[in-house]
């Protein structure tokens, strides 16, 4: 049971309730859409990178807790930051969230992501957490496809 | 060969049969899960297996193991013989007319893309019409789908209603002069549903179209006559009637196996081969290319052994009585909404929980030791039809007890609990 508090922690039940940046971005740069096929979550990430830093991020979507936490988690984390600080950050995100041993070398902190460091005990969740983050990778790369978990 | 005893009917006290020595069964179910004694509830994706039925696998590897149909020595002579033998079970247990229209496939799956493809690919031409409903499973989507890309005949898909039904009255719209085949599921692995299988093979005959049926739901939970029903097809699998994976079976009535050229090539398919031209052997040999599952097919022999012991109504009665109670004990959860609600159902309760995601019912649920099913089911178009992208699916065998189902419905109230 102390797995699932870790899991379910306040924190993530709050942003599940009331996600931040939880809007459609009208004069986005560039956006990306990601789909869990096994679950049907389904996410779309909004992104605005000027003079290199992302000056703006909003998402929308329909998923389980711990993916929609996720990206409303990431996205307040990752506005002011350049789009290679955000890819160093989805290195360590998932490290976290998988209990990998590499250290990704220093940089950006993860800060309020570590809520989510419960998900390493639940391996079939990890495509819920890191959903929101492939499909950020997508918009920076500013990749028209659907970005899949599969 | 001994398979040990079968639980039996117990006709006491109003027991179809003793339900702590059919438990006693099957070891998995003897386990803890997160602490927590197992609640096997994914029955739908695929069912667990009794000792009989492994110990008939363990037998077969342990003294029997040798191919089939070639070898004059010993070992091959039993091993045939039980090979053979499973397929008169299992002729036995659909009540087919022969035991040469039952084929060993890998599944429901191989099943249907067999039909599709060996049925299908020379007898269908552009503007010809499949019809199938709108509750299937992705496999007997696909294989047509497939079909019609090759043949440039069209699918047609009758619609169901709120509850989940079958709508009769526009499946006889959609049957038309154009219509070469009917493919529908027995009963849906998404809803539950039953489909009014009588009258869809009736209708159909009327016109002169042959019918295929994905019994994969049906046969483990009900008494299947594929005489009384009068189908052309049937397709069901092993894993999900107690038996093993990696085997199930395709029948299909002898003027059609007879008529149908081989899905694929080599081993006991043929009678004889030359450069020149090939012999092909007689159904359901031409069907059955390669070395078979062997090991599977004797353990489908043990599970049909096993599932005939019990009785098949006994079976049927007792998990209508258990999905019943589910119902009416889940009905009292708030904000739980049953996904297909049809009449006539088989053990199979798809439901929502208001604000929560299906996912993260799954996973509290597991931390209660309760295993169901969370997501799509592969049937994808039900549930784009229910307005919802995925469900939490609580599906029983014969193993299933009221007291699981009491568990069941504390573990959602816990989920409520957890995530408001």
């Amino acid at each position: 049971m102390n797995e699932l508090r870790d899991l379910y922690q306040e924190v993530i039940l709050d942003h599940r309730k009331k996600p931040r940046n939880f809007r459609p971005m009208e004069d986005a740069d560039s956006q990306a859409e990601g789909h869990n096929p096994l679950c049907g979550d389904q996410i779309t990430i909004f992104l605005k990178v000027r003079n290199g830093v992302i000056e703006d991020v909003s998402f929308q979507g329909d998923g389980c807790a711990i993916s929609m936490a996720s990206a409303s988690l990431m996205t307040e984390v990752l506005k002011g930051k350049t789009p290679q600080e955000a890819e160093d950050l989805f290195g360590k995100f998932h490290d976290l969230v998988t209990d990998n041993g590499t250290h990704r070398g220093e940089g950006a902190s993860l800060g309020k992501l570590e809520v989510l460091a419960g998900v390493k005990e639940f391996p079939m969740r990890v495509k819920c957490a890191t959903l929101a983050w492939h499909t950020l990778h997508a918009a920076l790369e500013h990749k028209n496809q659907v970005v899949t978990t599969e | 060969m001994t398979i040990g005893n079968i639980a039996t009917k117990v006709p006491t006290a109003g027991r179809l049969f003793d339900i702590e020595q059919v438990r006693a069964d099957f070891p998995i179910l003897q386990q803890h899960v997160h602490g927590k004694p197992l609640v096997y509830l994914d029955n739908a994706a695929t069912a667990q297996k009794p000792r009989q039925v492994i110990e008939s696998i363990g037998h077969y590897y342990q003294w029997d193991n040798a191919n089939i149909h070639r070898a004059v020595h010993q070992l091959s002579e039993r091993a045939t013989q039980a090979y053979e033998a499973a397929r008169n079970k299992v002729q036995r247990f659909i009540n087919a007319a022969q035991r040469e229209e039952i084929v060993f496939v890998r599944g429901t799956t191989e099943a249907i893309n067999l039909v599709a493809q060996s049925f299908g690919r020379n007898r269908l031409q552009a503007g010809d019409e499949i019809l199938l409903s709108h509750m299937e499973h992705h496999s007997n989507i696909v294989p047509w789908q497939l079909l019609c890309e090759q043949t440039g005949a069209v699918l047609k898909v009758v619609p169901i209603n709120d509850a989940g039904e079958l709508l009769l009255d526009e499946y006889e719209k959609l049957l038309s002069p154009r219509t070469r085949l009917v493919t529908m599921v027995h009963a849906s692995n998404a809803l539950g549903t039953i489909s009014p299988v009588r009258e869809i093979i009736e209708l159909a005959h009327a016109q002169g179209v042959p019918v295929l049926l994905d019994g994969a739901q049906a046969v483990p939970h009900m008494p299947v006559d594929v005489q009384e029903l009068d189908c052309d097809f049937y397709a069901f699998s092993a894993h999900k009637m107690v038996g093993p994976t990696g085997i199930g079976v395709l029948y299909g009535k002898r003027e059609w196996l007879e008529a149908m050229p081989p899905y694929q090539g080599g081993g006991d398919m043929i009678l004889s081969v030359s450069f020149d031209k090939t012999l092909y052997n007689d159904p359901p040999y031409k069907f059955e290319a390669g070395t078979p599952h062997i090991a599977g097919a004797i353990g489908l022999g043990a599970a049909v052994d096993y599932l005939e012991a019990l009785g098949m109504e006994n079976v049927a009665i007792y998990e209508q009585e258990l999905s019943a109670y589910a119902a009416e004990v889940l009905a009292q959860i708030p904000g739980l909404r049953f996904i297909g609600t049809a009449q006539e159902k088989v053990g199979v309760l798809s439901f929502a929980l208001e604000g929560v995601h299906p996912h993260d019912i799954g996973t509290i649920l597991d931390h209660e030791g309760i295993a169901i099913r969370t997501g799509h089911h592969c049937a994808q178009p039900v549930m784009d039809r229910f307005g919802v992208p995925a469900t939490a699916r609580a599906s029983f065998a014969l193993y299933n007890t009221k007291a699981e189902v009491d568990a069941l419905a504390a573990g959602i109230r816990r989920v409520r609990e957890l995530l408001g």
